[in-house]
């Protein structure tokens, strides 16, 4: 799906999957993205984190194409301008994301939510028309596998607990073979156990694929081990590792002066 | 599965009554079916696959249409005109080109929409093509622009009501106020013969056959399934790449069309097609067969086509004044009693409702 971009005699890898730059966006006077940078490297796994309301959903939409921003330029490996397509052009491009509230097809099985998900022919002539491949069922045996649904397939997803949604999502998100993935609030909902579980699978996805995480758990955030953005008012307020950024004073203040 | 229990058995169902009935009224000694039930049957039929026209956008895509008469009434329009053209000059004013009722209004010449309608099988393609366009046309400008719910619900009342007003005008040039009406014969078969009404009968319960196939194969397919997704979760069908607005502007064309075949069906059989067709309670009332017989379950819908429309032919006979206020009443006690319509509760009755397991105990 994504060719490389060699510009400038770079090698692909230093290329920006993501690129941000002074984008705001307003809702009613009220600045709920003010001014945000942000750059993701091909493969990388990035946390945000930040208060209610610091406008992390927001940041997501505005990547996904669901809110135009006001200014600014968010950029798909540096050539395709992300806030002139709609959600169902950035994902055909390969951005997958995973909803804040997990949501999955309630009256269709767990297979047939990765099945829908899956890369393919999106029109509605192809649909219709479609016939299930054995390529494509041995795809959704590795997925079922790797969330942990195998025993499930046919269940109504709408049966499926809060964390095994949360897992089929992230199974739809996959099956969608997106090069970037944007996580909302995984953790929600789930045990100790199955938190830290869905930490190791983010890891594992990372590295092939780009991937965002947003999550307010910071034992959560600690396991995922990687750089931290935390976000405040809209823009950027600290970047770094998890034990840097908690230590700076303005971080503290926005976490305690709630 | 293409056919299941359910289907089988009502496709089974249709088909005695295709044998049964013109048996009964053609054959039969003593004439056990009187030829006004034939038409009064062929006319539920007709219903039953308007019924399960908006099953298919309604309970599987989630568009609540509170106009989908129109696409019956123009369907119906279609082949009304190619009915007046046949009459030639056995209308009362004997004109061999002009209806009666544009003679009446002093007209001189056909109009040129009228043009083709002395046609068979232009008037048969109209009857698709007209219903089609407009819904391609209004879900074009709706959907697209992401009119949905109760919004949409009112546009698509609205435009029915608006056609309505329009076919009253006598300009209009469809009749005014009284519509097409006194027609004569159908592809030189007499209108008013027994053997023609059987006919109408039996061509409506294979309409209706073939657009509960077709409704089923679309429904079983994967695009079947999207359609399901966006009706519960149109967001998160957009965010896997689906163009939500097309998969709708496809269903929505395709049921207006069935729509349309329906109401082209209607007209010969109860002799007459007015601007009535189009008023926005006749669409509701559609919502409410839906409802009543299973939303989603395309069999559900035209059963409750055909209960709605039996009861009100047994009241409308005993006790015209009360039949708006049974119609309600049945409506809100089906929709309080039997959340899954008749049909559900018929099934719930044979069966429990196969429900899935608790969930089982997770490895850590
Ligand atoms: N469509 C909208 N219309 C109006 N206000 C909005 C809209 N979307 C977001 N906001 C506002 O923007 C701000 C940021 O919201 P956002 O959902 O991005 O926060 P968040 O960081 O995801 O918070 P949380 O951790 O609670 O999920 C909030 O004050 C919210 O009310
Ligand atoms: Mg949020």
């Amino acid at each position: 799906m994504s060719a490389p971009h060699p510009i400038g005699g770079l090698p692909t890898e230093a290329l920006p999957q993501l690129y941000l730059d002074g984008v705001s966006r307003a809702f009613d006077g009220f600045k709920a993205i003010n001014n945000l940078s942000l750059v993701i490297d091909k493969g990388e796994l990035r946390a945000v984190i930040g208060p209610n309301g610091a406008g992390k959903t927001t940041m997501m939409d505005i990547i996904t194409g669901k809110t135009r921003p006001d200014t600014g330029q968010v950029l798909w490996e540096q050539s395709v301008d992300l806030t002139k397509l709609d959600e169902a052009d950035t994902a055909r491009l390969g951005i997958g994301r995973k909803f804040q509230k997990p949501t999955v097809f309630e009256s269709h099985t767990v297979e047939d939510n990765l099945a829908l998900a899956l890369k393919a022919d999106r029109s509605p002539w192809a649909t219709l028309f479609h016939r299930t491949t054995a390529a494509e069922t041995a795809r959704i045996d590795e997925l079922l596998g790797l969330i942990r649904l195998g025993n499930l397939r046919d269940w109504m997803a709408g049966s499926l607990s809060h964390g095994q949604k949360q897992w089929l999502e992230i199974g739809m998100l996959l099956a969608q073979d997106p090069q970037l993935l944007l996580i909302d609030e995984p953790a929600a909902g789930m045990t100790d156990a199955e938190t830290m579980w869905t930490a190791d699978l983010l890891k594992s996805i990372a590295g092939e694929r780009s991937v965002i995480v947003v999550e307010h758990d910071m034992e959560f955030v600690r396991a995922l081990d990687c750089k931290v953005t935390v976000l405040h008012q809209g823009s950027v307020l600290a970047e770094g590792r998890l034990e840097t950024v908690s230590a700076m004073p303005e971080v503290i203040e926005v976490y305690l002066g709630r | 599965m293409l056919i299941d229990r359910r289907l089988g058995i009502f496709l089974a169902g249709l088909f005695v009554l295709v044998v049964v009935v013109p048996a009964g009224n053609l054959w039969l000694a003593g004439q056990p079916v009187p030829t006004y039930l034939v038409a009064l049957i062929g006319k539920y039929l007709c219903y039953a696959l308007l019924a399960v026209a908006l099953d298919l956008v309604w309970g599987f895509c989630g568009i609540l249409s509170l106009g989908h008469g129109a696409f019956f009434a123009l369907g119906g329009y279609a082949m009304g005109m190619y009915l007046m053209r046949e009459i030639g000059d056995r209308g009362v004013y004997a004109n061999p080109t002009l209806p009666d009722f544009m003679v009446f209004i002093g007209w001189k010449q056909l109009p040129w929409y009228w043009w083709g309608f002395d046609h068979f099988w232009f008037a048969a393609s109209m009857v698709l093509l007209v219903p089609g366009a407009l819904a391609f046309v209004f879900g074009w400008f709706t959907f697209r622009s992401r009119v949905a719910g109760v919004y949409l619900s009112i546009i698509t009342q609205a435009m029915t009501y608006a056609l309505m007003l329009a076919f009253f005008r006598n300009e209009m040039g469809f009749g005014g106020n009284n519509g097409l009406t006194d027609f004569k014969d159908v592809l030189g078969y007499d209108l008013g013969g027994g053997g023609t009404k059987v006919g109408l009968m039996v061509l409506s319960a294979v309409a209706l056959a073939a657009g509960l196939l077709l409704a089923r194969a679309i429904t079983v397919s994967r695009l079947g399934k999207v359609l399901v997704c966006l009706r519960d979760a149109e967001s998160r069908t957009r965010f896997l790449g689906y163009r939500v607005e097309h998969y709708k502007l496809f269903i929505f064309t395709v049921s207006a069309m069935m729509a349309g075949v329906a109401g082209a069906l209607y007209v010969p059989q109860v002799g007459i097609i007015n601007p009535s067709e189009f008023s926005p309670a006749n669409s509701i009332e559609i919502v409410i067969w839906v409802a009543l017989g299973g939303r989603g379950t395309l069999v559900g819908a035209a059963l409750g086509a055909i209960l709605v429309a039996l009861a009100k032919t047994l009241l409308t006979g005993w006790l015209p004044e009360v039949w708006l206020f049974a119609l309600g009443a049945m409506f809100v006690l089906v929709t309080i009693g039997l959340p899954t319509g008749v049909l559900g509760a018929l099934e719930g009755g044979l069966a429990r409702t196969r429900r899935a397991p608790e969930p089982a105990e997770r490895e850590a």
